[in-house]
């Protein structure tokens, strides 16, 4: 018999701090994997967010910085313009991304900036105990909705995808889940693809991945695999949302 | 022919892997692993048609497939 899967080269073999079936761990692999493919790890620099996912720089092996609170496409966006030769992604949550850095997403779509976004949306702050986020369902109980989100009193959960798509710098914008076996391989080819696209200098690309944070949902991991799939996925519907990089 | 391995101790006991194996062949351990969990065990290799199925779904990476 011969190995036939296992661990990307693009990621340490080091613990992961993440829960017991959080989705950051298999984003995080699909990542390494489009980078080993792609052969680009030595010249792949990834910005780490706020959030669950603030100790990326200890598990992707690759060159890693850190800029917390929302703001990673602005610091991509000095590293790529200085080195337009390395591949350089943001790795964010809803928190970050949609609420606490929205004036940097949008902008930095707008601006066209050739750079790849991972963009996890989890519909809470997970870090920091279950929090509502732009991307929280209608209805949904979080530390900060006790009796669920009311559109009268905190909106409506954002559609990030649709939102960017709008804007003319946007080239590549594609939603997809890690919720069962099938729909993490297609997440591993859009990822794979908003890669390319950099390598291939076409322009901003966007995957949004519909993740599970089964602790601040209190579920357990199946239940929030579950969840995403009959409640969440009807309101961010998986698929290319844009793509104007042929 | 195909099995799985698991690495006993990074395993986090999710049961990610045990819900997407297509022929039910994993299963968890009576001990629990240093960090606490009940971790994955191949239950049956004799079913195991190296899918990779689990693989795809391990937030930890502890799996690897052979076939
Ligand atoms: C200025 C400031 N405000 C708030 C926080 C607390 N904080 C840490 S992580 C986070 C948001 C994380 O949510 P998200 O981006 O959705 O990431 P997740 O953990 O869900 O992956 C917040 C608000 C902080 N550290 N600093
Ligand atoms: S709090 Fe949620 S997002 Fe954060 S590590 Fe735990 S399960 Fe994952
Ligand atoms: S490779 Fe497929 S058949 Fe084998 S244990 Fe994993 S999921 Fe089951
Ligand atoms: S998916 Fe990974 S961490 Fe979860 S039980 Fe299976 S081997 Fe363990
Ligand atoms: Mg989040």
């Amino acid at each position: 018999m011969e190995k036939i899967l296992s661990r990307p080269k693009a990621l340490k073999d080091f613990p992961l701090s993440y829960c017991p079936g959080c989705g950051h761990g298999i984003v995080h692999r699909l990542v390494a994997q489009a980078i080993d493919d792609l052969g680009i790890r030595e010249r792949t620099i990834a910005v780490a967010p706020v959030g669950c996912a603030v100790f990326a720089y200890n598990y992707f092996n690759f060159d890693t910085t850190e800029a917390p609170h929302g703001r990673p496409p602005a610091v991509a966006t000095g590293i790529k313009r200085t080195n337009p030769d390395k591949i350089v992604f943001t790795y964010q949550g809803d928190g970050d991304l949609a609420a606490i850095g929205t004036a940097e997403t949008i902008h930095c779509a707008n601006r066209g900036e050739n750079i790849t976004v991972i963009f996890i949306n989890n519909a809470n702050y997970g870090m920091t105990g279950g929090q509502m986020a732009p991307t929280t369902l209608l209805g949904q109980v979080t530390e900060t909705t006790p009796f669920g989100r009311d559109p009268l009193r905190e909106g409506y959960p954002i559609n990030v995808c649709e939102l960017l798509a709008g804007l003319k710098g946007t080239k590549y914008i594609e939603r997809v889940s890690v919720c069962d076996a099938p729909n993490v391989m297609k997440a591993g080819k859009a990822i794979k693809k908003a890669f390319q696209n950099q390598v291939e200098g076409r322009g901003y690309s966007f995957i949004e991945v519909v993740s599970h944070c089964p602790v601040d949902w209190g579920k357990t991991p199946l239940e929030a695999t579950k969840w995403v799939k009959d409640e969440m996925l009807k309101i961010f519907p998986l698929g290319i949302i844009k793509d104007e990089t042929k | 022919m195909a099995k799985i391995t698991v690495n006993q101790e990074r395993c986090k006991g999710c049961g990610l892997c045990v819900n997407a194996c297509p022929k039910k062949c994993i299963g968890f351990s009576s001990e629990i692993n240093k960090i606490g969990y009940h971790y994955a065990v191949l239950k049956n290799e004799e079913a195991c048609v190296g899918c990779g199925s689990c693989y795809q779904m391990c937030p930890d990476t502890c799996i690897e497939v052979y076939r």
